[in-house]
């Protein structure tokens, strides 16, 4: 697929999730061979450790490379691949589907544009169906589309598909998540996978390549308000650099600017920048430096924004979290929280809410186990520059430390008793 | 955002978490194409500074030009260069005659290792790529190696919104992956739209050339008439081969690069 050289193709990040057993290995494997985006040689490699191990060809090996995940069968943590159609480049994210393993789930998941929720319509909708569902919401991914899998299994119906279908809409629905569109398929024989199958005549939707060409790119982060947190302070020559990356917004020379939660303001001497590709003020996702008429003391954590539009600060938080840590989430116990690049110790101060994932029911406890999600309040020791989740995605979200890992993730609610629970 | 620029601003903030949070931190430099895009990087990052000292692995089979490549950049760069090399196992006879998987171990994987005991490094910048091999595929951009130096790729820690692993136990060091989300031909994209100078045993001469650097025994040059950056990326843009073909010790069986991984292997 030969694109004009000149002009290196944008690309976009795929996650695809679903309960294990449920065939997204296999739906990449056939994603890459459908639209001829293999390496050569490795599918040559994958016929060949199917015939050492005396197993009929199996697409889920094209990913799946470690020894125990092609001896078991399930992918035990994630991988990413690229494949391209005619309209733009992917980065496929397969990201586990077993429980014990959600931690690289998210992992996979937290990095994706938009998703892919694959079902077994033999099956039907599962406990990890709806945990990866929920979880998606709580990662603030909104573009996703369902694939109803294994459908040779159900003889092509379309009674069979309208009922998982229906099933699994009702559920995503009650968490305001809108499917763009829900495609059956059989990932083994390719149908509706990049071309329409003749098998299921009754269905009248995009195919899989087609769903995904129809998400819309990155939104871009140039028109919210500045949000530019200190990473570091260096004096290798004579010019004494903030360093950061601009989270939101845009930064100028002549800005004047105030640093959250000091309250110090300055105004921006220089923007700096080595070896540029482009020149002029800083704008969202650009790795850069500034300099100030004034030398300040700042150090890491601070956020910069402008006068107007200054993040919230505070030293209590309201969140929706997610656990993962072995160590239940206990109110009292130690923890770092890291939000942006800022860093302060923490502790559970209330948990106002655990949800059960599975069926949307609110649980009565205190504590926050492994893989469950709730709505918790943080007392930080110091307070932190934040924003809300709904305003500005990169400072409002944060993780939890516990020890040496990150325990848990979570997504910053408004900070008065509003209604808003997820 | 542009594509490479995005690419190049991931990783710079990556290098400046690393430089950060590890006050003993060094950064492989294999002379390869990749870890001199790395370099480059790190030049951006630390605005035309490269504060981290390099690491070369030694093992004494390396191609000859590479050597020179390295000398002279380092100068002109003004870099803090630590050569390291298992010398024990060399005096032993160690080669890759005594079986490729064994010499890669002892010259690479253990000869890093001394050098990392003897200098106390706690963090270790590298330039590998997910989409290098199935392994790699699985990493993360901060990926912790217990005290015998081994990767437990069964249970990694999560690593979301780039909120790294940063925090660590006194007998681990942490590997960092700053290209980890980079393809080979982003490399070469960047490697011209930077003119970054790259070592030109990738260029092609008398219709062969090297696609993926090594240790000249292990080491095999492509079919290529690929002799500026231009033509390679063309030629990438073509092919299906995939890079580390030339590569002898990934052939040697099946999980060969999860096991050499698995002890510490780059």
């Amino acid at each position: 697929m030969a694109t004009d050289i000149a002009t290196p193709r944008a690309s976009s990040n795929i996650v695809i999730v679903g309960h294990v057993d449920h065939g997204k290995s296999t739906l990449v494997g056939r994603l890459f061979y459908d639209t001829d985006s293999l390496p050569e040689g490795r599918y040559a490699a994958v016929a060949r450790v199917c015939e050492e191990t005396g197993k009929p060809f199996e697409f889920a090996f094209l990913l799946d490379a470690l020894e125990e995940e092609r001896d078991q069968g399930i992918t035990i943590d994630t991988a990413r691949a690229r494949f391209h159609t005619a309209r733009r480049d992917y980065v496929l994210i397969d990201a586990p589907g077993h429980k014990e393993f959600l931690k690289n789930m998210v992992s996979g998941a937290a990095a994706a544009d938009a998703a892919l929720l694959l079902i077994d319509a033999a099956e039907g909708v599962q406990e990890q169906s709806r945990r990866h569902g929920y979880l998606l919401h709580l990662l603030g991914i909104r573009q996703v589309v369902v694939v109803i899998n294994k459908m040779d299994l159900v003889g092509y119906r379309q009674r069979a598909f309208a009922d998982v279908r229906r099933a699994y809409l009702d559920f995503l629905a009650a968490l305001g998540v809108h499917p763009q569109a829900v495609v059956p398929v059989s990932a083994r024989e390719g149908d509706n996978i990049a071309a329409a199958s003749a098998r299921m005549p009754w269905y009248d939707g995009p195919t899989v390549v087609e769903a995904l060409d129809a998400f819309a790119a990155r939104p871009s982060r140039e028109h919210l308000p500045l949000r530019f947190p200190v990473q570091d302070v260096y004096k290798f020559d004579h010019r004494r650099i903030i360093a950061g990356r601009v989270e939101a917004g845009a930064i100028a020379e002549g800005d004047t600017i105030l640093f959250t939660p000091s309250g110090h303001r300055g105004v921006v001497k220089s923007i700096e920048r080595w070896h540029p590709s482009r020149t002029g003020p800083a704008r969202a996702g650009e790795s850069i430096g500034i300099t100030l008429t004034e030398q300040l003391f700042i150090e890491r954590g601070e956020v910069i924004s402008h006068l107007a539009d200054a993040p919230r600060a505070g030293a209590e938080l309201r969140a929706n979290l997610f656990w993962l840590g072995d160590r239940h989430l206990a109110p009292g116990r130690p923890y770092v929280l890291k939000l942006a690049t800022q860093e302060v110790p923490c502790a559970a101060a209330g948990v106002s809410g655990v949800i059960n994932t599975a069926t949307l029911e609110h649980v009565a406890a205190h504590e926050v186990a492994k893989n469950e999600v709730a709505t918790v309040t943080l007392a930080l020791k110091t307070p932190v520059a934040y924003d809300c989740f709904t305003d500005i995605v990169e400072t409002g979200r944060f993780v939890l430390v516990d020890g040496y890992d990150v325990a848990g993730g979570g997504i910053v609610l408004p900070p008065v008793e509003d209604d808003y629970t997820i | 955002m542009e594509h490479l620029d995005a690419l190049e601003n991931q990783s710079i903030y990556i290098l400046r978490e690393a430089y950060k949070k590890f006050k003993k931190l060094a950064m492989l430099w294999s002379i390869g194409k990749d870890s001199t895009v790395l370099l480059w990087l790190a030049r951006k990052a630390f605005f035309g500074h490269c504060p981290i000292p390099l690491v070369h692995i030694d093992t004494s089979y390396k191609i000859p030009a590479m050597i020179a490549f390295r000398d002279q950049l380092a100068r002109e760069w003004s870099l803090r260069l630590i050569v390291g090399q298992n010398t024990a196992a060399l005096a032993d006879g160690m080669g890759p005659e005594r079986g490729r998987l064994t010499c890669c171990t002892a010259l690479k994987t253990e000869g890093l290792q001394l050098l990392m005991a003897e200098r106390g490094f706690t963090g270790l910048i590298l330039g590998i790529r997910r989409d290098e091999e199935g392994t790699r595929a699985k990493e993360r951009y901060f990926s912790p190696r217990d005290k015998h130096f081994e990767w437990n790729y069964k249970d990694q820690p999560p690593e979301l919104w780039d909120q790294f692993k940063t925090d660590f136990d006194a007998d681990t060091h942490i590997r960092i992956h700053p290209l980890l989300h980079w393809t080979e031909i982003d490399v070469w994209e960047y490697i011209r739209r930077e003119a970054i100078p790259i070592i030109d045993l990738y260029f092609a001469k008398d219709g062969e050339r090297y696609r993926s650097l090594g240790c000249w025994p292990c080491t095999g040059r492509v079919k290529s008439n690929a002799a500026t950056v231009e033509e390679i990326i063309a030629e990438l843009r073509a092919t299906n081969t995939s890079e580390r073909a030339g590569r002898a010790q990934d052939h040697e069986d099946t999980y060969a690069m999860q096991k050499l991984r698995a002890k510490g292997y780059m």
